[in-house]
């Protein structure tokens, strides 16, 4: 059984307005809370979710509960839905010992669009995040979506990513239990699918 | 379980903040809540409209926040237990009716009020981050606020009790990092919703005769504040004689205890959080203050906690009491609490080092990714009709080419401002106020004003605060003309229903406000118009600008997230012709148009387009010059 390297484990669950962001977050809290585990999870959103930065928090622990908050450098785990937003956390959570799992398909900002700002190059952002954090596994999540013709369960893809890498206290059979639980029957057969696909993704 | 359980297991519920506050009230057997949607609040109302649907509960998005908190104060009146929900913006807007409501308190009914304001600090959503704390003491109204989720459950039933027990509402204080935060929380027991409401005929309540009313209202608040020196939620914690003592009410309480874990000091420095903020519990903080000779206020926004700690100590002076806190410098004067903020302000004080993180990874952090991490701006949806409005607005001003002056309003058209919106918006402040400033633009004209002037304004925004300016306008006879993006939806805060949308909070059918109907009413020339028929717009404002008065522009076209989940269909299939395409020559579609669902290729310099994202509107194919974007209407 996977044991939490620290207590608490501080986690950042960041992408992109739209990404799922915040339901990948509850879902891994509900996975933990059912283990026993003491779970707090720091959100913002409103205009954040148009198009712009979005992460959530989670704070777990076997002792007590925490603020939602976690202290600047103190992540343990970041999980990000897009690349550029990875390393915008890592610059404000990261720190030598931080396990990073990204997605490496770019929302690009619409400052791109606009051309006020030009989107990082990919090989270079994907060696940054590499080198600021311990450990970091990498994958196309959307491209991998798209194999299933639903590019929305990305985000389910990257939990089985997470689960894969054996960084947070959960497993597989966990995350399947909390899917078949919390998702409308007709998705559950499609989440499975994209869960597995993660899954192996790692392993 | 359900959050709405009668009886609750023991095992606890995950939940939201704002969650817990609804629970709370439902606990103490609220019967009527209402409010306006705003984040951080918006999820108490919807919370509370779900528990509607099966309980002896009324629940409404009330046109306003004023309008909401006097429907609250009606069933407080009639003897049931009510509750209004806003954001800290909104609690201006309704106060007004709250500072006569403190004079005349809630009558003799035995009914309960809570005002339930969520202030958004570090403005993460809001156009600022103004301290609803001060509103206590300006509207007589005492004053909560909770530290954890659980506690924004307890102290929510706890201070019903109270309002119903003092004849007066009482302002419960959210903040985002409580309203947005989740935990898991012990629940109670559900209360009774079984009250009858009536109106006593045979006495007379207004604030008026207002000096006996004040000095009755102080008498009470006195009251109050002896009830609130020993409220439970008030709590010292730590040693007994602290080289420090950390002060500070709910939002800085987790902060303050992660400080003190990460520096190691919870043998050396206390904490005094103090829950009910107003009127300030002067000797429960008097008694604590002596173990100790020096303070540091913990607390986000203004130093309201350190004006009412200064206030006691000016009555009760304590000998070599030094106190830090946003006067001293020690925490910031403006933004959210931060674990952070603590952390450096007890590390300079108490001299213990800290570093975040090491010096090596900061400075390998800083070489690695300082030019890589760029902004990432808000904006519009793909397929959402206001970019198409806002696109023919531009164009239609430009030609008219009379410099004309275009005032803002509250919502998903105020994404128009930032960095990557249209940019069109010359002037933009509070809800409704595009309206009122148009309204007075057009009254330049004596005074040399050539400029036409064009007020944008949601539909929601509309119903809110702008029809009075309107009728304003139109009484005055002022030269303006309101463009009204109706998209038949609050997008912004969540898709809450609104008079204009034909269904009520509960999700059920309601009386439909003709918007168009009132406008001709109320005397104004109106017009309405698809904004996805990009040249037809522009030609309609064209003309309507030329015109004098008081004119009205619909621009109608369903928000796309709300009719996406209804219709779960594309209306073209959208195709870039890559031969046809002049890319970076041109780039009209993404660098002026910012569709999300179009960028230009690295390698071709073409423009592509995210098939994942793209709505299908249509819209991009008539503002490509090049006939480049082509589309298939579905049938």
């Amino acid at each position: 059984m996977i044991r939490l390297q620290e207590d608490p484990m501080n986690m950042i669950i960041c992408g992109v307005g739209g990404q799922g962001n915040i339901l990948l977050s509850r879902m891994i809290g509900r996975i933990l809370i059912r283990k026993d585990y003491r779970v707090d999870i720091g959100e913002s959103f409103g205009a954040a979710q148009r198009g712009g930065s979005v992460f959530s928090s989670l704070r777990v622990s076997r002792k007590k509960n925490h603020g939602p908050l976690i202290p600047e450098g103190r992540a343990q785990v970041i999980v990000s839905l897009e690349p550029l937003e990875a390393l915008r956390m890592l610059s404000f959570y990261g720190n030598p010992e931080v396990t990073t799992i990204f997605n490496t398909q770019p929302v690009y900002p619409v400052g791109v669009l606009s051309k006020r700002v030009k989107y990082p190059d990919l090989e270079r952002l994907k060696t940054a995040i590499a080198q600021l954090s311990q450990k970091s596994w990498s994958l196309n999540a959307v491209e991998m979506a798209m194999r299933l013709k639903a590019p929305i369960v990305a985000n389910i893809i990257m939990l089985g990513a997470l689960t894969g890498t054996g960084t947070v206290p959960i497993n597989l059979d966990e995350v399947k239990a909390e899917i078949v639980s919390s998702l409308p029957p007709n998705r559950v057969e499609l989440n499975l699918k994209a869960l597995n696909m993660g899954y192996e993704a790692i392993g | 379980m359900s959050l709405f359980d009668k009886k609750p297991e023991d095992t606890g519920r995950f939940v939201m903040g704002n969650e817990a506050i609804a629970r709370g009230a439902l606990e103490a057997g609220v019967q009527f809540v209402a409010g306006y949607p705003g984040t951080p609040s918006s999820e108490i109302i919807q919370t509370l409209s779900e528990a509607a649907k099966t309980m002896n509960i009324h629940a409404e998005w009330s046109t306003n926040e004023k309008v909401a908190c006097e429907g609250a104060a009606a069933a407080a009146f009639a003897g049931l237990r009510s509750l209004s929900a806003m954001k800290n913006a909104g609690m201006s807007v309704a106060l007004d009716f709250l500072t006569h409501l403190s004079y005349t308190g809630l009558g003799d009914r035995g009914g309960a009020m809570l005002v339930v304001v969520c202030d958004d600090p570090n403005a993460h959503s809001s156009g600022d981050e103004t301290d609803s704390r001060w509103l206590a003491p300006f509207a007589s109204a005492p004053l909560v606020e909770a530290s954890t989720i659980q506690e924004a459950k307890d102290l929510t039933r706890w201070a019903l009790d109270l309002s119903e027990e003092f004849k007066c509402f009482v302002m419960v204080r959210g903040y985002t990092r409580l309203s947005h935060a989740s935990s898991t929380i012990r629940m109670d027991e559900l209360g009774e919703f079984n009250r009858q409401a009536r109106s006593d005929s045979s006495v007379a309540i207004n604030p008026y005769l207002g000096l006996t009313h004040h000095a009755a209202v102080l008498e009470k608040l006195e009251k109050i504040r002896e009830r609130f020196e020993h409220s439970p939620f008030n709590v010292y914690e730590g040693p007994k004689k602290p080289e420090l003592i950390i002060v500070c009410g709910g939002s800085g309480k987790p902060c303050a205890g992660e400080a003190l874990e990460s520096l190691k000091l919870r043998d050396r420095v206390g904490l005094l959080k103090i829950g009910t903020l107003w009127p300030f519990p002067r000797n429960f903080v008097k008694k604590h203050i002596g173990r100790t000779q020096a303070l540091l206020l913990a607390e986000e926004v203004d130093p309201f906690l350190e004006h009412q700690l200064k206030d006691m100590l000016a009555d009760n002076p304590v000998e070599n009491l030094r106190i830090f806190g946003k006067r001293s410098g020690h925490i910031p004067g403006f933004g959210e609490m931060t674990p952070d903020r603590v952390i450096k302000a007890l590390s300079a004080l108490l001299k213990v080092p800290y570093s975040r993180r090491s010096r090596a990874y900061q400075k390998k952090l800083s070489q690695i990714s300082s030019d890589l991490i760029i902004s990432r701006g808000l904006t519009w949806c793909p397929g959402c009709p206001h970019r198409a409005s806002f696109w023919a607005l531009e164009r239609a001003v430009k030609t008219d080419g009379r410099d004309g002056y275009v005032t803002g309003d509250i919502g998903c058209s105020t994404l128009d401002v930032f960095p990557e919106g249209k940019e069109r918006m010359n002037l933009l402040h509070a809800m409704g106020s595009g309206t009122g400033l148009a309204s007075g633009f057009g009254q330049l004209g004596p005074f040399g004003y050539t400029q036409p002037v064009i007020n944008v304004c949601g539909d929601s925004t509309f119903f809110h605060a702008a029809i009075p300016a309107l009728i304003n306008g139109v009484y005055n006879q002022s030269n303006m003309m309101l463009v009204l993006l109706d998209n038949s939806a609050t997008a912004m805060t969540g898709f809450q229903a609104h008079p204009g949308t034909g269904f009520n909070a509960l999700g059920r059918p309601t009386e439909k406000i003709d918007i168009e109907k009132l406008c001709v009413a109320l005397g104004c020339q109106t017009t309405v118009w698809d904004p996805f028929d990009i040249k037809g717009t522009v030609a309609t404002i064209r003309n309507l600008l030329k015109k004098e008065g008081v004119r009205v522009l619909i621009l109608r076209r369903n928000c796309e997230i709300v009719r996406m989940k209804k219709e779960k269909n594309k209306p073209f299939v959208v195709v870039v012709e890559e031969e046809r395409c002049k890319g970076e020559e041109c780039a009209v579609c993404t660098s002026q148009f910012r569709c999300p669902a179009l960028f230009q290729d690295v390698k071709t310099g073409k423009t592509k387009l995210k098939e994942d994202i793209c709505s299908g509107c249509g819209v991009c194919i008539q503002i490509c010059p090049f006939k480049s974007i082509k589309g298939e209407k579905r049938a």
